[in-house]
């Protein structure tokens, strides 16, 4: 599959295939210590133990990334929105040929790379889910056979500054690693402009519906021209930056690559799904894998880390979904039972991004006609937000507390990161404890 | 109630300077006013369109470096706005907004750019990034404390002919080294803030101070039922310890009030 895509199949390079033991007793001790450190934290219930275990590994053996790569072909899957998804569905078209080790629980920092990969020692090949401020890093200690990337807008300001300056770093890591195939979205002008820099690029269009950070160049600041019509996915800027002809393009039931369909029948919901499924049907290509049997695979992906998962919570039925900025959440709209009533949880941690701006660009205004309650540490920002958008609601800063005002019945529930986390273990604890055990 | 008169809010280049959510203002702008029974348009104001100079209010907010200097070309190069905002309208300036109204911006590589020269104020980068939640006591009568969210790179100096917005208790501000902080900037017509949040979200008597220039200070006479969860909002965000200027800027705050 790999002459449809212009670029031959990707083997390890540095050593025959198959994963080696990570040289050196130190390091065996700290990646030892690591899987300890995750089991312990595990077993108490604190967390998935990847962040804990890998931050021990990291410790005492700052290196043991690289040693843990050493052998394997590694996919990174970075951008602002889909990487857990697109991560899942490609470790799932990956896994239909062999182990896999994969960073699941979505510990997305080096830490949380360091513990999947300690975790199957075996897996000659790895999807690891990067932030996209933590990709140069990571890149470097791994050296990929691909990176994906998906998309590049406004998240977490305060930690990142500038989507441009983001952009920016990851172009010199990505021109740091000339083996690497750069799996590339050609929609969205910021990844375009970032994987200029790569030596082996394969394009896709995915067609996102957010062009928020997507009006103006992020080469030279003038407006961006956009096709409209058929070409609509088509951009251009007068400096010469343009979208490049895909390789690969997402149209609605599968991924058109050259004159072949592939057809694509996923589980999950929603056309951005769909978008990122063909991201993954492109690497999983690039890697040799046949996109038929790829996309089999990714068919059977129900649930990515809780998202999407519907539970039973009393006589409530909950459809956990995460949103957790302006593109996420232009995605996530689309997705909404009409009249449906729905908890939105909203939190400002550090990982959230302590700026609640944000929340004025998500048209809430769309939200009219259903029973609506704000929660979350910020549910006050939030409350402001939708009385300013015309949507009644009620606020209630505990989550648990903000479902008892729902009718019973189906409900959606959007949350930010960390509150979408911080649901998904409360609603745990209370129904095991409701259980009795 | 039946409109009384007409409000229109111009959002200049929200395709340019929208990285910060500051569109957000005019949508509080605007409900405000229609609150009170005035009727209100919000007008975006693309790059690829000539600006109309007949907006009661302009806002212009924050962007990124290299869409600071793509808008100080475009509205040089629109000189009925121009004058509108010097002698006729009401305008906010936020963040990029704030630095290219002012004489000059020097950018990171020491490259120094005219401004709008509407302001009496010119700015420096900084070492440090400004990035955190700030308070400010408003120079403005009767609006009180300000809180925001500052992300900025900017060192802001002000001229004599420009009043400082506010004194900062806590958080950067324009980021001069002074006794006394300061923060933003304030003229007969223009009021000019570092602050995100949006600022007219977390500061409704800002957005009234706006509406009541913009109006001519005729039309505040009926006060806009309370929004529900702003005084939550306003007393999470002015009693956070802020935590880079440290505990001992809060404690001052603190004395103040």
């Amino acid at each position: 599959m790999g002459s449809t895509s212009g670029v031959r199949p990707v083997a390890g390079r540095r050593h025959p295939p198959g994963p080696r033991r990570v040289a050196g007793w130190w390091a065996r001790i700290a990646v030892r210590a690591g899987l300890v450190a995750g089991a312990l934290s595990r077993s108490l219930g604190t967390g998935s133990g990847s962040i804990i275990g890998g931050r021990v590994t990291l410790a005492l053996h700052p290196a043991a990334l690289s040693g843990l790569a050493v052998g394997r072909r590694v996919v990174l899957v970075s951008g602002t929105n889909g990487k857990t998804t697109t991560s899942h569905l490609l470790a799932a078209a990956l896994a239909s040929t062999g182990p896999v080790a994969h960073n699941a629980s979505g510990a997305n920092m080096a830490d949380g790379a360091v513990a999947a990969l300690a975790a199957d020692p075996a897996a000659e090949l790895a999807v690891i889910e990067v932030d996209e401020l933590h990709l140069a890093t990571v890149a470097a200690a791994v050296a990929p056979a691909v990176v994906v990337l998906l998309n590049l807008s406004r998240d977490q300001l305060d930690r990142g500054s500038e989507v441009r300056s983001v952009a920016a770093a990851l172009g010199a890591a990505l021109a740091a690693h000339p083996d690497t195939v750069v799996v590339a979205n050609a929609d969205d002008p910021m990844v375009v402009w970032t994987a200029a820099h790569a030596t082996r690029t394969v394009w896709v269009s995915t067609g996102g519906r957010w062009r928020g950070e997507a009006t103006t160049c992020p080469r030279c600041g003038c407006t961006l021209h956009y096709g409209a019509g058929p070409g609509v996915r088509r951009w251009a800027c007068r400096c010469g930056l343009t979208r490049p002809d895909p390789q690969w393009v997402a149209v609605g039931e599968g991924g058109l690559t050259g004159d072949v369909l592939i057809p694509v029948e996923l589980r999950l919901p929603g056309q951005f799904n769909q978008g990122n499924a063909i991201m993954a049907l492109a690497a999983a290509s690039v890697l040799g894998i046949d996109p038929r049997r790829a996309a089999a695979a990714m068919a059977d992906v129900e649930d990515v880390a809780g998202r999407y998962a519907v539970v039973a919570h009393g006589d409530r039925e909950l459809r956990l979904l995460l949103a957790k900025n302006p593109a996420g959440w232009a995605e996530i709209l689309g997705l909404l039972e009409d009249a449906r009533p729905l908890l939105v949880i909203i939190n400002a941690r550090e990982a959230d991004g302590r700026d609640t701006s944000w929340l004025w660009d998500v048209p809430f205004d769309e939200l009219a006609d259903r029973p609506v309650v704000a929660a979350g540490d910020r549910a006050a920002d939030l409350g402001v937000r939708l009385t300013y958008a015309g949507i009644e609601h009620t606020t209630v800063p505990d989550p648990l507390a903000a479902l008892e005002l729902l009718p019973p019945g189906k409900i959606d529930v959007v949350a930010n990161y960390t509150a979408f986390h911080q649901m998904r273990g409360r609603l745990g604890a209370q129904d095991r404890r409701e259980a009795g055990t | 109630m039946s409109a009384r008169t007409e409000l229109v809010i111009g959002v200049l280049l929200p395709d340019v300077l929208g990285t910060y959510s500051d569109a957000g203002n005019a949508v509080v702008l605007a409900q405000r006013a229609r609150w009170r029974g005035i009727d209100t348009t919000i007008l975006p104001v693309p790059a690829d369109t000539t600006p109309p100079a007949g907006c009661d209010l302009y806002l212009l907010g924050g962007g990124e470096d290299i869409a600071q200097l793509f808008a100080i070309e475009w509205l040089n190069r629109h000189h009925g706005l121009r004058h509108a905002m010097s002698s006729t309208a009401v305008t906010l300036a936020v963040c990029a907004g704030l630095q290219i109204l002012g004489h000059t911006l020097t950018d990171r590589r020491g490259q120094r750019h005219a401004g709008l020269g509407l302001l009496d104020l010119s700015t420096e980068p900084r070492r440090r990034r400004a990035v955190g939640e700030v308070i400010t006591h408003c120079e403005l009568p009767g609006v009180g404390l300000l809180t925001g969210f500052e992300n900025h790179q900017g060192a802001t100096t002000l001229g004599a002919a420009v009043r400082p917005l506010g004194r900062v208790r806590s958080g950067v501000g324009n980021g001069v080294p002074t006794k006394d902080a300061v923060e933003g900037a304030l003229t007969d017509r223009i009021v000019a803030t570092y602050l995100h949040g949006p600022v007219l979200a977390r500061n409704p008597a800002l957005a009234d101070h706006l509406l009541a220039r913009a109006t001519g200070d005729r039309l505040l006479d009926g006060e806009p039922s309370e929004v529900p969860d702003l005084p939550e909002l306003r007393r999470a965000y002015l009693t956070t310890v802020s935590r880079r200027p440290g505990i001992r800027a809060f404690a001052r705050a603190v004395r103040r009030s």
